[in-house]
């Protein structure tokens, strides 16, 4: 047998090496056929090297998603160039664009369909919070409303290279897993995200008392309104309270806080 | 090719409807701005059959209403009505302006529908009832369109505000001039985007009954024995050939197609709300994600609207770069729809990604000027808002001269004689052009007809009276014409590019200040360009404060949408995914 260049068999070893387990030494003689690693560096190696996405483009962001799996860019480079339109062989959600109200129990559905390990992706402003259209009447101000998200790349759309960097931390994501402690091998913890649902506006299962609890408190303080002769309509819509919680305003005052700090600017 | 190219002869006319109609106009709207005239609401059908039959105006290009409660302008100052629809109407033979029509409609009275007379009057009059909540009578299938049933109100109504309402106009004094800023999440207890009416009770809320199409046609009359059924299939929302989140409900008989209904919405991300939120310039980013392949023709169309509204002039070097980056952008839309009707016969990605190469090119010099591929945000009101850096023409003339003119003959060469296109395109999805105009599509789709309207040339905006180019048309109206008239028409593109980067004049490229304080007097324009989809226009109506009192989009994917079923009845289900293809629409535009 022609023997490999050099070269060639350091780049085999310099790729293995990662891999090996280091403790537990293979004697001489078996070198050529005996590997010894761990489970979970075998089974993340894999699981990463072909993350199939689901194909699944929602707005101007896929475009961009499909510009990174063409020509140039060229997704194939990570495994990943397989796209699933079926959500039960994808292991991967990009969810690219605005998610909408009347989209989102669709969304929901496809997630709960994908088979575990399942991984989400935020891909651009929407996706993560509604980017420019974050205060339309029909935008779900970000994906991770309803289910959860691992990587969020940041962008209007974000170009090739920065979905492939999000693709590569998905990969560094996946790398530190271990099958010991992964939720999907534990009893009980794999659970249908709840679909929302669309009434008069679209609404979670999960916060339905809530929801209760306002509407219904609105609408006894407008019959009592009406009743006391004062302005009624004035609470037509449940907004809620407009006063801050004290959790949002020490939120807003640590991010302020620490923006002033960034900028250097006085407390 | 085109002898019978449609040029615009005349001005458009006074509005002369004969004796018989005359008491039908109730008086002109806006006389400074676009002439429209003010219709008796039981009279517009007579006027809408008068104009059609007698005037020639055969294509219904906008319908939307405006919401004028608690509008300070003069204009209106005597006039109860709440809500306004507005017709404009074209004439496809002759070319020129549009007659504007306005019929006024106090809150809950009812408006004849147009579809009787204008087809395509169908979405546009359902957008309309779905967004303003005015019904008309006699349409045949009144439901909402981009929200869904059971929604609670009609946003569009200026009295309808959203969860995380503010103000009515930006910059909102939270965050301008000082730069705070809150979470809209925090507002509200369930820290979303949603708001439901009072004493509302979701434990006992029933979801509405799915919609599904009834077939007018029957089971197989002349096969009695067989036993068979119609059944209903959808497709979507979430569906590979649907070019984004889109669905067809179609009832089926073994592969045929009885019935099929677009159903649409799920990338409705409310453009026309914000847009009437933002001040004028405001919109312009925002025009960059309608139709997200072609940002810079969107901001064309927008910039054009608003200058006509407030009177600016471009200067001539601007002029010629719009059109230069209009035309790329016309080359990088047509190769990419041809590689993705390929994709949907089934020559899967080869085709799509020989485009995707082309428009990589073309991107790196919308990046160049622009500083993003995709979303350019590039025009401003009187111009545009850079020059062009060095080396950016060269690199254009090389593209426009050489590597484009080569890619699309090689795109001919591989595509055009192919014997699956052919037997899979020929015939398929036929609809003659006097149907597709009834239906007001646009674009392509009619040229394929045989139908040498161009928008270009029918009614010239910016410079395209000067230069020399043709209107290709193809005389078939099925999927292989529409396939191969987007390639004569990228072809076009080329010519006009080769003339315009030799013909570019020295200059500056923005006249005043590109609108950043801008005010637009009172009144209303429709104004439209050429997109590469089909006709896209703007219409306007300002009330001479910051932002648009109404800004609506006409866009071409959402009313070519109107032939999707006619075009697809009687053939396969698989040929209905082409014919969705060779239509060609972005979902962003079709729900905006
Ligand atoms: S983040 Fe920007 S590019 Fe992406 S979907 Fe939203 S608007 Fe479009």
């Amino acid at each position: 047998m022609a023997s490999l260049p050099p070269d060639f068999q350091q780049l085999k070893q310099d790729q293995l090496t990662p891999f090996l387990h280091d403790e537990i030494a293979v004697p001489d003689e078996l070198q050529a056929n005996v590997l010894i690693t761990t489970v979970d560096k075998i089974y993340n190696w894999s699981r990463r090297s072909s993350m199939w996405p689901l194909l699944f483009g929602l707005a101007c962001c896929a475009i961009e998603m499909i510009a990174t799996a063409a020509s140039r860019y060229d997704l194939a480079r990570f495994g990943m160039e397989v796209m699933r339109p079926s959500p039960r062989q994808s292991d991967l959600m990009i969810v690219s664009g605005t998610v909408t109200k009347k989209m989102v129990p669709a969304i929901v559905r496809i997630y709960n369909q994908m088979a575990e390990p399942r991984y989400v992706l935020s891909m651009g402003a929407c996706a993560t919070g509604g980017g420019p259209f974050k205060e339309g009447y029909n935008v779900v101000s970000g994906i991770d409303k309803y289910i959860p998200v691992d990587v969020y790349v940041p962008g209007c759309p974000p170009t090739p290279e920065a979905l492939i960097y999000g693709l590569l931390k998905m990969h560094e994501k996946v790398d530190r897993q271990s099958v010991t402690s992964v939720p999907w091998y534990r009893k009980d913890t794999s659970q249908f995200v709840p679909v929302p649902r669309l009434g008069p506006d679209v609404f979670d299962p999960r916060q339905v008392d809530l929801i209760k609890d306002t509407t219904l408190k609105a609408a006894a303080a407008t019959t009592a309104a009406a009743a006391n002769g004062a302005s009624a309509g004035a609470t037509e819509h449940a907004r809620g309270p407009a006063q801050l919680s004290d959790k949002a305003i020490a939120r807003m005052e640590e991010a302020k806080r620490r923006w002033r700090e960034k900028k250097g600017l006085p407390e | 090719m085109s002898q019978a190219t449609v040029v615009a002869e005349a001005p458009a006319d006074e509005l002369d409807l004969g004796p018989e109609l005359a008491d039908a106009v109730e008086g002109a709207w806006a006389e400074d701005t676009e002439k429209t005239y003010v219709i008796a609401p039981d009279r517009i059908l007579d006027v809408l059959r008068h104009l059609r039959d007698v005037q020639g105006y055969d294509f219904l290009s906008n319908l939307t209403c405006v919401d004028y409660k608690g509008y300070g302008g003069k204009l209106r100052a005597d006039v109860d009505a709440r809500l306004e629809i507005v017709y404009n109407l074209y004439n496809t033979r002759r070319g020129g302006g549009s007659i504007g029509l306005h019929v006024r409609v106090p809150e809950d009275e009812t408006v004849p529908s147009a579809t009787s007379l204008y087809a395509g009057a169908n979405l546009q009059e359902r957008e309309v009832y779905d967004l303003f909540g005015v019904k008309f009578e006699g349409h045949p299938n009144l439901r909402r369109i981009l929200l869904w049933d059971g929604f609670n109100g009609h946003p569009m109504r200026k009295d309808w505000q959203e969860a995380y309402f503010e103000e009515d106009v930006k910059p909102f004094r939270s965050r301008h001039p000082k730069g705070e800023y809150a979470f809209h999440e925090d507002k509200i207890p369930w820290a979303k985007n949603t708001t439901y009416p009072a004493g509302w009770d979701p434990d006992s809320w029933q979801e509405p009954v799915a919609y599904v199409p009834v077939s007018q046609a029957p089971h197989h009359e002349n096969e009695p024995h067989l036993d068979t059924e119609s059944i209903v299939v959808n497709l979507g929302p979430h569906h590979p050939s649907t070019h984004g989140v889109f669905r067809m409900l179609t009832r089926v008989e073994g592969e045929t197609i009885l019935a099929l209904e677009p159903e649409m919405g799920y990338l409705h991300r409310n453009h026309e709300k914000i847009g009437e939120r933002n001040t004028w310039l405001m919109n312009m980013p925002f025009t960059d994600r309608l139709d997200y392949l072609n940002s810079m023709s969107n901001n064309w169309s927008y910039a054009l609207a608003v200058e006509k509204l407030a009177g600016i002039e471009v200067p001539e070097r601007a002029e010629y770069l719009r059109v230069i980056m209009a035309e790329f952008t016309r080359i990088v839309n047509h190769t990419w729809s041809i590689g993705f009707i390929l994709n949907d016969l089934g020559a899967l990605q080869t085709p799509a990604l020989y485009a995707i190469e082309e428009r990589e090119m073309i991107l790196d010099l919308f990046e160049a000027v622009s500083g993003a591929r995709m979303m350019c945000n590039y025009m401003r009101f009187g111009g545009v808002v850079r020059d062009l850096p060095e080396g950016w023409h060269e690199q254009a003339a090389y593209l426009a001269n050489e590597r484009l003119p080569r890619a699309l003959d090689e795109l001919d060469t591989l595509l055009t004689e192919n014997e699956i296109l052919k037997a899979r395109g020929r015939g398929v999805g036929y609809l003659p052009v006097e149907d597709l105009i009834a239906l007001s599509v646009s674009g392509p789709m009619i040229r394929a007809g045989g139908l040498a309207y161009d928008i270009r040339k029918a009614e010239p905006y910016g410079i395209y009276d000067r230069f020399d180019f043709d209107v290709p048309t193809l005389p078939n109206s099925d999927i292989y014409d529409r396939y191969y008239i987007r390639l004569l028409e990228a072809m076009e593109s080329v010519r006009i590019l080769q003339q315009a980067l030799r013909d570019i004049p020295e200059g500056e490229t923005l006249g005043g200040r590109g609108g950043y304080t801008l005010r637009a007097p009172e009144g209303e324009v429709y104004s439209r360009i050429e997109a590469p989809k089909g006709e896209l226009g703007f219409y306007l109506a300002s009330d001479g404060k910051v932002a648009p009192w109404r800004y609506h989009v006409r866009s071409p994917s959402y009313i070519n949408l109107n032939a999707l079923g006619p075009m697809s009845i009687g053939y396969k289900v698989a040929d209905a995914i082409v014919i969705l293809g060779a239509i060609d629409i972005v979902l962003g535009e079709v729900d905006r």
